[in-house]
């Protein structure tokens, strides 16, 4: 096609400007400053969680560092140790600072290991309903309804109660609460790409079915479904946290933010009030960068929202 | 409609018995039913007595079959720990879990609307902003957490509301109520707005959504010209319409309300159903597990058929789907 123009139009001193449809999309999504905001603080947050190992004042589960003189100290005051704790310390002597950055680890794995399983399930359930049709379709998607017509904690109890505590058995809960989201999206926008042009030629080109899918008709299903996977993690984060304080979530051994919180539940009521409120702080903080990037990524992606 | 009614009972039936099957196959097959059902300070001679009494020797359909008899009789186990059929425990608390969801959904409306009116109503405003920006938190607060600062300000540091319990009831018709005396209100404050924090948010948006559009509306020009007060405009014309779309939705979300209080009892110490299915998992008390798990599910049925036949009666294009 180039050959055919090349010397009819003046060549322009510029070379245009390459816009790749990630191009466009970098620059939508740029175009709000509080999103770019929340994107990084969601990073920053993700890398302490990372690091924190190496970045921790005070490993709080070594119990060789670990003083009981140290506990309950107020934030900013200086332990036996040595280290200046932050943010106070707990009723064991744990640095808070330090077991805010370990508890996010656990927080931030469970909440997206849960909802990025959440997703396989139900984007392949969701895409076996559009594509099959008929009885499946409507055996899952009634399974569907169910589950969406369930509160998420109920669920989630349900589970806990019968296969008992552990972050495993909270991935499961997790899991079984939120694949019915992705189901849905993914069934419904399955069910319009399919009858496109694009899958009928590939359909005629009779390519083999599987490749159909995940070549084809996957791709062009991922928008919304990269919009509620955000969204999902964010609600797993919450829910575990949720499951956990109620003491129905991870073990004592590996304490993420909302185990840490209900540590300082009964200290709160003496005015101890830094064992759960800054735990409680990085929580929100999480939660709230997660779902802004969400809202914003949804603008984007939307294709009716645009003009 | 008879018919549509008809099949939708009928669904809703199917469904509490698939859900009974879950919690069956849940308490039989994941767990070891000798463990659940017999207390663990039993001895030998109890336990066989027992497994036999239970009919635990029995095929497992069969034993279901058997659990399905008792529970439609009302029989679902008793409690190990109160020593008390399971079944009274939680209608026991149900009035108390009920009590904090109304006055829950009671604050979402008396808080949510005015903020959502004055929100649609000066949309540009830096107040409204603010309330539009409290909103999205609403959303992502950890509603525990929440509570432990609810807490931690108005009980500890202020003072001024109790935090625990339900304080002083007056017996109405059998049943206790909290709402009923200055004591038990109080202590009802801290929790029922807890619990209605994610509903504040939700009647806050949807008031302000419905205001925004009602305004543009032809009644609502018209009635300006008309030269009425916009007083008059905006609480008897807007007001009335956008209120069934708010009430819908609040009523709506009741099921998840009462479902969500198990978090708030725990917090608060409210003796309700919710907390007391939190307290028996961690006692592995399974009988009132199971009771919960039925009297829930029994609920949440029968609520989503309510409003399935709410819909029906009020959307007609429901029912003419159903036929097609």
């Amino acid at each position: 096609m180039s050959s055919t123009t090349l010397g009819a139009a003046p060549v322009p001193a510029v070379p245009p400007k390459i816009e790749t449809p990630f191009h466009r999309f970098v620059a939508e999504f740029a175009a709000s400053s509080i999103a770019v905001g929340a994107l990084v603080v969601f990073a920053i947050i993700a890398l302490v969680a990372i690091l924190a190992p190496w970045i921790a004042p005070q490993n709080p589960y070594d119990l060789a560092v670990l003083d009981i003189m140290d506990g309950r100290l107020e934030p900013g005051s200086v332990g036996g140790t040595g280290i200046t704790h932050w943010l106070g310390t707990d009723d064991q002597g744990r640095d808070m600072l330090s077991g805010i950055m370990y508890g996010l680890r656990i927080s931030l794995t469970v909440g997206a290991g849960s909802a990025l399983i959440a997703c396989l399930v139900g984007a392949s359930l969701g895409m076996l309903a559009a594509y099959a049709g008929g009885r499946t379709d409507s055996a899952i998607m009634r399974l569907v309804d169910l589950q969406l017509s369930f509160p998420a904690i109920l669920a989630a109890l349900m589970i806990l109660a019968f296969l008992g505590k552990g972050i495993l058995n909270v991935v499961i809960a997790i899991v079984v609460v939120e694949w019915a989201y992705y189901a849905r999206t993914v069934r419904g926008s399955a069910l319009v790409e399919r009858r496109r042009e694009y899958i009928e030629a590939a359909q005629c080109l009779a390519l083999p079915t599987h490749r159909v899918i995940f070549r084809h008709l996957l791709p062009n299903c991922l928008p919304p479904l990269i919009v509620v996977g955000t969204m999902q993690i964010a609600r797993a984060i919450a829910l575990e946290a949720t499951l956990s304080f109620l003491g129905l979530g991870v073990p004592i051994t590996e304490p993420s933010l909302g185990l840490l919180i209900a540590n300082g539940y009964e200290y709160m009521l003496s005015g101890k009030y830094w064992i759960s409120f800054y735990p409680g702080i990085a929580l929100l903080v999480t939660i709230v960068s997660i779902n802004l990037v969400g809202d914003q990524l949804r603008d984007v992606l939307n294709p009716r929202l645009k003009k | 409609m008879t018919v549509y009614l008809l099949r939708r009972l009928i669904q809703a039936a199917g469904v509490v018995l698939a859900m009974s099957l879950l919690v069956f196959l849940g308490v039989y097959a994941i767990g070891d039913p000798v463990e659940i059902l017999i207390s663990p300070d039993a001895d030998q001679i109890e336990r066989e007595r027992a497994i036999r009494s239970l009919g635990l020797d029995l095929p497992l359909w069969e034993q279901y079959l058997v659990f399905l008899g008792k529970a439609l009789q009302g029989d679902l186990g008793r409690s190990f720990v109160f020593n008390e059929p399971a079944l009274r425990l939680i209608l026991d608390r149900m009035p108390a879990t009920l009590e904090l969801a109304v006055g829950a959904t009671v604050a979402a409306i008396i808080i949510g609307l005015p903020l959502g009116l004055y929100a649609g109503l000066r949309p540009d405003s830096a107040a409204s902003k603010a309330i539009m920006a409290g909103s999205i938190l609403g959303f992502s607060l950890p509603t525990f957490w929440v509570g432990l600062m609810l807490i931690m300000v108005f009980a500890v540091q202020l003072g001024w509301l109790p935090s625990t319990g339900r304080g002083e009831t007056v017996e109405v018709l059998g049943v206790r109520w909290s709402f009923l005396t200055w004591n038990g209100l109080s202590h009802m404050i801290l929790p029922a707005i807890n619990l209605s924090l994610f509903k504040i948010s939700l009647v806050i948006r949807l008031t302000r959504a419905g205001v925004r559009e009602a305004m543009l509306m032809d009644y609502v020009k018209f009635a300006r010209a008309k030269g009425l007060s916009p007083n008059r405009v905006v609480f008897v014309h807007v007001f009335k319409n956008i209120l069934i779309p708010v009430v819908t939705v609040v009523g709506l979300e009741f099921g998840g309300t009462i479902a969500f209080s198990v978090v708030t009892e725990s917090i608060f110490a409210w003796p309700g159903m919710g907390k007391l299915i939190i307290d028996s998992i961690n006692v592995l008390d399974r009988p009132v597990m199971v009771a919960y798990l039925m009297v829930i599910v029994l609920m949440f049925v029968v609520i989503n058929l309510a409003v399935d036949i709410t819909y029906t009666v009020l959307d007609p294009r429901v029912r003419l789907e159903g036929k097609a």
